[in-house]
């Protein structure tokens, strides 16, 4: 009986702070990775200015959530954001289009090479991160509200009598919902709809998708509308689960990219892969395994240090270290095949 | 227009700029800009050298840079013998069984042929070496950092005079650019902007968490210094004399306790100018050596060589021209060049501060100069590194200014003129952003282009 409880016990703290834990932040990076990996498919350059143009569209949200909240509007348990988040997707948009009008297309006409536009996104990232600190500065802004939990740790050590609780925040649970909805949705759009082919076909050749009429800029356009609403959603749903700061979106660009070229570029399966695949592993290195080896082993094995392969602070390093084992052995990441 | 005049012209307008700055300011600003705009020549020069002669897509520059910075405290801290004593011994068995465990990995990876059993012997490898070395460190690790903590905790350096921490700084970056190279080099463009990207995040997660070798994020400070203090000039007779001649005018009609009171706020003015001036000479002579020496490699036969891989990989290989060579060779070299400017930065500091390192300001904005500046032109990274770090620091007073006239008919106390005022610091963000688009767009060779000779019969 006492074993058996130890190994719920242990079973209970890492689902608490390894698995729950990752797979929000997995399905964060899922959708944050899966913009990526469309505008590599479509436009043919790693996008630099992703990760700010996340920080735009929360923002968006943030400023929107504010007024309703000042309204006295909401949700009730729910987070208020949720209803700000369709006006401030259609902003994020219009902001998306300008900025290819203004700054792209003129490159794709030219058909520069890849290098050229990652350059002129560095551009665009400083042109996004400066509005974004102009408006709302560079400070930690909070705009959760609603319920906090689904379940407390509390009432989940008396509802089971055990010693480790189990909590799950209304964010996490948000998450992993509205990203599953996300995700059968664009699937549903890219295998079943007219346009979701066209997309597919200009990504696998553009030059054979030009000759059977596809029109090109309308193509980009499908894909810049569908990286803002995931940017968005994904940004907001990362600001409800931690915190908005316009720098911590900027260095998110950097699992963007490890989730995306880990699961193989230009690959929206491979994106949800590799997020999944990049949250865990930054998790569970990162996490220190002292309790969880205590509760498994006898007393005397009980060990001294903190059982931590690597300390928290190397979480960002996690994601590139993966990122270049991958790039290494396997360059074209887990999924092979064609693009989209 | 003449690319010579050209040349003269805008960096006549860059003095002119500074002379504005020096009357409408005060020349202690100018200088400061002036001695910081030197550094970011040297870091564009770098740049330059691997996108501009041979077209790497390098943005890694930050990590460069910091381990220059590094490399200024552990040449010019005094080592400390109780944190050597406490932990030095763990640390050099760590150290050896790093080594031993990567040359394994490498003898591995030469010996076995490429599949599933060569990744699988590594990934043994690398985890049976893993727990032994964490044995040693960890104990090694809390010993030297328990050694006074609040103001040691870590291993301190050599001290050696701090100037050779530039060439060290050098050779720092060179030795991480030629192992970042083997490893990332064969990627093409975009992926390697992020491998180098998420590399030199890496190198600064390293010097803001090894608080042993770098103190992290505690910084170090009180670096000495390659010039005379302030303080210690204040009380010297000569300089005291000089400033004494050089403002005979103004003295000559005072006398007695009025006398020395003007002589005194002279002379402590005067001693800032002195350092500031003293840094500006050191710079300018490590970026005349390095500006000399790169233009001269990019007319040397060898500068063709680059220029040929870079406008046409394909043929220049044909032509017999060892592409992976040519491409960690400039690589190496450029992040040697980001490696020094990175050590003469810390340098001027006087302390290295982990968190600062943004790549924002050392990565993208040395990308910024090179671009605007003219990429594939020595003359126009220079120039880049002036311009863009002149107006990346002239911004916000500029942008307050502008703010404060353009929204002068609101009342003093009007919420969105007192937001806009204190948001006026992330205009430069706004500015170098619309700037660098600007440039690629209307003028995609920069301010000054590169200039290609031709020889034999063209007109």
């Amino acid at each position: 009986m006492d074993i058996f409880t130890d190994i719920l016990n242990a079973l209970v703290l890492v689902s608490n702070f390894i698995i729950v834990p990752s797979i929000a932040y997995g399905a964060q990076l899922a959708l944050g990775a899966l913009g990526v990996t469309l505008i590599y498919a479509i436009l043919r350059f790693a996008n630099f200015a992703h990760g700010d143009f996340m920080a735009f569209g929360t923002m968006v949200t943030v400023l929107i959530t504010w007024w309703l909240q000042s309204m006295g509007i909401g949700l009730g348990p729910l987070p208020t954001a949720l209803l700000a988040l369709p006006p401030a997707i259609a902003i994020t948009i219009v902001a998306a289009l300008i900025m290819d009008r203004s700054v792209y297309r003129f490159y794709r006409k030219k058909r520069s090479p890849p290098a050229i536009f990652v350059i002129a996104s560095i551009g665009v990232m400083f042109v996004t991160n400066g509005i974004v600190r102009f408006i709302i500065g560079p400070n930690d802004q909070r705009f959760a509200d609603g319920e906090r939990f689904i379940i407390k740790a509390r009432a989940f050590k008396q509802m089971t009598g055990l010693n480790e609780g189990l909590s799950i925040k209304v964010s996490q649970g948000l998450t992993v919902g509205i990203a599953i909805i996300l995700v059968m949705v664009l699937f549903w759009f890219l295998n079943r709809t007219r346009t979701g082919k066209a997309m597919r076909a200009y990504s696998d050749n553009e030059d054979l998708a030009l000759l059977s009429g596809i029109d090109p800029e309308k193509v980009v356009m499908v894909t810049w509308i569908i990286t803002a609403a995931l940017t968005t959603i994904a940004g907001t749903l990362y600001g409800l689960d931690k915190s908005f700061k316009p720098f911590t979106y900027f260095q998110l660009l950097l699992p963007f990219f490890a989730a995306a070229i880990v699961g193989g570029i230009g690959k929206p399966v491979g994106a949800i892969i590799g997020g999944f695949v990049i949250a865990f592993s930054e998790i569970s290195i990162t996490y220190a395994y002292k309790k969880f080896l205590t509760y498994l082993t006898p007393e005397s094995w009980a060990p001294e240090g903190l059982v931590q392969l690597l300390s928290t602070d190397y979480k960002f390093a996690v994601s590139f270290i993966i990122l270049v084992v991958v790039l290494l052995v396997r360059p074209t990441g887990i999924v092979k095949g064609k693009v989209i | 227009m003449n690319p010579t005049l050209r040349a003269v012209m805008l960096f006549s307008l860059m003095a002119g700029l500074f002379l504005i700055v020096g009357f409408g300011q005060s020349w202690s600003v100018a200088l400061t800009i002036f001695n910081l705009c030197l550094i970011s020549a040297v870091m564009a020069l770098g740049v330059n050298i691997q996108w501009g002669y041979a077209g790497l897509f390098n943005v890694g520059t930050m990590g460069f840079v910091a381990l220059g910075g590094v490399a200024a405290v552990l040449v010019s801290k005094a080592p400390i013998t109780d944190a050597w004593v406490a932990g030095g011994g763990d640390l050099a068995i760590a150290a050896v069984l790093t080594i031993l465990t990567i040359a394994a990995v490498v003898l591995t990876y030469r010996r076995t042929e490429k599949g599933p059993i060569r990744n699988l012997a590594i990934t043994a490898i690398i985890v049976l070496g893993y727990f032994p070395i964490r044995l040693f460190y960890d104990p090694a690790v809390l010993a030297i950092e328990a050694v006074r903590p609040a103001y040691e905790g870590y291993l301190g350096g050599l001290g050696l005079p701090i100037l050779f921490s530039w060439v060290v700084g050098g050779f720092f970056a060179a030795g991480a650019a030629w192992v970042v190279g083997k490893i990332a080099l064969g990627l093409r463009s975009d992926y390697l902007a992020i491998a180098t990207l998420g590399i030199s995040e890496i190198i600064i997660a390293i010097i803001k968490n090894e608080d042993w070798l770098t103190r992290g994020v505690k910084n170090v400070s009180g670096l000495p210094r390659p010039v005379p203090y302030e303080v210690d000039l204040q009380q010297t007779d000569w300089f005291i004399d000089a400033v004494a001649n050089l403002n005979d005018g103004v003295l000559a009609a005072l006398t007695g306790t009025e006398r020395t009171g003007v002589l005194n706020q002279l002379v402590i003015e005067s001693s800032s100018i002195f350092v500031k001036l003293s840094y500006s000479g050191l710079f300018i002579v490590v970026l005349i050596i390095i500006f000399t020496l790169s233009t001269r490699a990019l007319n040397s036969p060898w500068g063709r060589m680059m220029r040929a891989i870079r406008d046409n990989e394909i043929s220049a290989n044909a032509m017999g021209k060892n592409i992976t060579g040519r491409h960690l060779q400039v690589f190496v070299i450029g992040s040697a060049i980001v490696g020094i400017a990175g050590a003469m930065l810390t340098t001027l500091d006087g302390q290295l501060t982990p968190g600062t390192y943004n790549p924002l300001r050392f990565t993208f904005l040395v990308w910024v100069m090179v671009i605007v500046g003219g990429s594939g032109n020595n003359m126009g990274a220079v120039l880049g590194g002036f311009f863009i770090w002149f107006f990346w620091i002239e911004a916000e007073p500029i942008g307050v200014w502008f703010i404060d006239f353009s929204t002068s008919w609101m009342a003093g106390d009007n919420p969105v003129r007192l937001h806009l005022m204190n948001s006026a610091q992330h205009m430069r963000l706004l500015i170098m952003g619309v700037v660098l688009l600007l440039v690629m767009r209307f003028n995609p060779g920069g301010l000054l282009p590169e200039v290609t000779k031709r020889f034999g019969a063209q007109k």
